[in-house]
């Protein structure tokens, strides 16, 4: 399956499916003054080795932008990376042993199902709602757990517009989460790479930020290990991303980088060094570059939301999320994301499937990415996909009329779940062309 | 010798053959070939000519190398390429056609009926299902008729599962065949020409290479997942039979090479029905994978013959065709 997104490399096919931000956004003329800056004082410094952990300036600009959703970190708990994605392979390959378990969300983000299966861990995944993971399903699994004598390495989530399914974990889960883990002292790793991309609502306070409160450990969280990254908020071509740690987690993560890289780019961190240094009217330009980031992806996520509306309104739930990249969105009963990707040849999307670990559920969903795209490509991609859905239910309409004689309708409005009167307008339709 | 190696494509079997390809292009550098890469595009004329290749290498699977265009093409720019010629492909690709045909010849094959898209809709094939189902019984096999792999087959164990699953086969190929479910043991059986060392390598017959036996873990088939990941499905070669079921198996794969005219190598896969020792031929591949993790490449290990002796074999068979194009220079009728 995780095979079908080479076919979204086609230049004709609209792509829905990747984790894209919109970087064209980006003003080349800051990049161009950004550049020439370290072209004029930082040539050598840019071109050159950097520490393990990273460079002091772009910490001091991590934690910047960690205090900006409220979260204050001491840079001496942070390793900068290459990327969020370093991340999730350097935690799983200093903690996870074959067969460990790691906790994660049904569904996942699809690409921490391959870094954590590449150290063979044992992914369970728990199910969510519209308030994110269920803790009473978090705590029937640790039960479960504990009858086997297993205990789980790590509670993987993303608590902020979740990866695939756009929800947010709750404020009070929040709080029962990081009580599960205190008292059963456990690792979460708090995955947030949208969290200052919030179109709507009040931001909640993150999982390192509730747990160092109670850590008496001076605004230091004991069980979270936080990553960020600049992907999202700024250039996922720069290859930057964070993690803050409790301190044996720290050293293991260092150790770990000095292996898999030795150090992430430092002509990258020098760029976000300049770039965290200008202003824009009055504040930081950063902070003004998310500000319309915000604006934009807020407008894309409503030009989805209609499209859906208009093409797949009769068969697709679908949530409205607050912020990030995605719409999660699951097809009514006999149809299926896989086949119908295999099916339309010009618009790609993440079939449901790719966010589970024995990529057997999410068969119906799939992962829409609204933020990268302009905003008539995602009405087209959205009508495609709508045009493709319409072709499948005509011929599971034709598949099932006959089972039921006269009463065909009925057959053919179970299949699709859909009200008898809306599939009567269907049926004439196919009559009058008869 | 310059080889073009032609691999990539725009099916969803790309993934699978860009890993052919590289593996084939390793070998023929081990060779002391020039491999020259080609991502098959609308350009690839152009490209095959700028290279100035002297041979084609087909690593394409699925519709993009195996139904026989490619070859056509290549035919008509007279490159010699690896492999089955046009027709053959055409015959393979397509498995009810090939099933029909070896029905025709008196060759064992899962009951099955196939039917296209269109036909749903214009002659309201859903009337004929109670008598399929009937026919072939539960569970029942959908597969897209021109698939390779494993993509887009579909299990229904019930009337009830049947329309979804005919309708998510038909998402990989506007054509399915209903097949009956063969419970028993997924074997497949590679054909390979003789050595160019053999004294005449057109004469000499093809031979089939010890069997490959997939056994799934835990999976209800061979899907495609575990088709071409590495420790997905436990592949045993040679596969554990008695020694008169290996013979027939051999036999049968032998015979399928003849009927569609392969050439070169070809995989047969057939199922050893539980109970019955009965064998089932289900599809003959014309292209089949060249991956580390892919059948022929063991198979031809457990005959002793290496991964690179394999590649050379395979590039001879380019020079050992007899020419379809001299073959169409001869008039039929006369001209005029």
């Amino acid at each position: 399956m995780r095979d079908m997104f080479a076919l979204t490399e086609r230049p004709e096919v609209i792509s829905l499916a990747g984790g894209l931000p919109d970087t064209s956004t980006f003003s080349p003329a800051l990049y161009t003054k950004l550049m020439s800056q370290i072209a004029k004082s930082d040539v050598a410094r840019a071109l050159q080795y950097g520490p393990t952990d990273g460079i002091g300036v772009v910490k001091d600009c991590i934690a910047e932008v960690m205090a900006a959703e409220g979260t204050a970190i001491d840079v001496e708990d942070l390793i900068v990376t290459t990327g969020g994605q370093q991340v999730l392979d350097m935690v799983a390959r200093t903690l996870i042993d074959p067969g460990d378990v790691i906790i994660a969300e049904a569904p996942t983000y699809p690409g921490a199902i391959p870094a954590f299966a590449a150290y063979q861990a044992d992914i369970r995944q728990v199910e969510m709602d519209a308030q994110g993971m269920r803790i009473d399903a978090l705590a029937d699994l640790l039960a479960e757990l504990d009858r086997a004598s297993k205990r789980p390495k790590l509670i993987y989530t993303v608590p902020n517009f979740q990866n695939p399914a756009g929800v947010t974990l709750a404020r009070e889960r929040r709080e029962a989460l990081i009580e599960l883990a205190r008292e059963r002292e456990l690792l979460i790793l708090e995955d947030n790479p949208y969290g200052l991309l919030r179109y709507e609502g009040e931001p909640l306070p993150s999982l390192y930020s509730l747990d160092a409160s109670t850590s008496g450990r001076g605004g230091a969280s004991d069980f979270v290990i936080y990553l960020g990254t600049f992907s999202k908020i700024l250039s996922p071509g720069l290859r930057l991303g964070w993690a803050v740690a409790p301190r044996p987690v720290l050293e293991k993560l260092n150790l770990g980088k000095q292996g898999a890289d030795l150090c992430s780019s430092s002509l990258s961190q020098l760029f976000v060094s300049a770039y965290f240094a200008e202003r824009d009217g009055g504040r930081p330009a950063w902070l003004a570059y998310i500000e319309r980031l915000r604006n934009l992806y807020r407008s894309r996520r409503d030009v989805m939301t209609a499209a859906l509306k208009e093409h797949l309104g009769e068969v697709a739930d679908w949530n409205a999320p607050e912020g990030g990249l995605f719409i999660w969105a699951t097809l009514a009963e006999g149809l299926d994301t896989n086949d119908l990707l295999a099916r339309s040849e010009d618009v790609a999307f993440v079939p449901g499937r790719a966010a589970f670990f024995d990529g057997r559920r999410g068969a119906r969903s799939m992962r829409l990415n609204f933020a990268g795209s302009p905003a008539e490509e995602i009405v087209e991609g959205i009508r495609r996909i709508g045009a493709t859905i319409e072709r499948e239910r005509g011929l599971l309409g034709a598949l099932t009329r006959r089972r039921s004689g006269g009463g065909d309708k009925e057959a053919l409005a179970e299949v699709l779940e859909l009200s008898p009167r809306r599939s009567r307008g269907a049926g004439a339709g196919r009559d009058q062309r008869r | 010798m310059r080889v073009a190696v032609l691999k990539g494509g725009r099916s969803l079997e790309r993934p699978v053959s860009l890993r052919s390809g590289a593996q084939v292009e390793d070998a023929l550098e081990r060779l002391g070939h020039e491999a020259l890469p080609v991502d098959v595009r609308a350009d690839l004329v152009e490209r095959l000519e700028a290279e100035r290749a002297e041979v084609a290498f087909i690593a394409l699977h699925g519709r993009d190398g195996e139904d026989g265009a490619l070859q056509e093409l290549l035919e008509a720019i007279e490159l010699p390429y690896t492999g089955s010629g046009p027709g053959a492909c055409a015959r393979c690709i397509d498995k009810a056609l090939a099933k029909h045909e070896l029905r025709a010849a008196g060759m064992p094959t899962p009951d099955f009926f196939a039917f296209k898209e269109a036909a749903i809709e214009e002659l309201g094939v859903a009337a004929a299902l109670p008598r399929i189902e009937r026919a072939l019984g539960f569970p029942l096999v959908v597969k897209p008729a021109s698939q390779g792999s494993a993509l887009g087959i579909k299990f229904a164990h019930s009337d009830a599962e049947l329309p979804a699953a005919i309708v998510g086969a038909l998402a990989y190929d506007r054509k399915v065949l209903l097949e009956r479910h063969i419970k028993g043991r997924d074997l497949a059986v590679a054909v390979l020409a003789p050595s160019s060392r053999s004294l005449d390598a057109r004469q000499a017959p093809p031979i089939a290479l010890p069997i490959v036996e997939a056994i799934p873990r835990g999976e209800e088939f061979y899907s495609y997942d575990s088709r071409y990941e590495i420790g997905a499905a436990q592949l045993v070669c040679p596969a554990e039979l008695p020694v008169p079921v290996t013979a027939r198996a051999q036999e049968l794969a032998l015979r399928c090479f003849d009927l569609f005219g392969c050439h070169g190598y070809a995989r047969v896969d057939m199922m050893l029905q539980d109970g019955s020792d009965a064998l089932e031929i289900l599809e003959v591949n014309v292209v089949p994978g060249l991956t580390e993790t892919s059948l022929l490449p063991l198979a031809a290990d457990a005959a002793g013959i290496s991964f690179d002796e394999l590649i050379e074999r395979i590039l001879a068979s380019a020079f050992s065709r007899r020419s379809a194009g001299a073959l169409r220079a001869a008039p039929l009728t006369p001209a005029g």
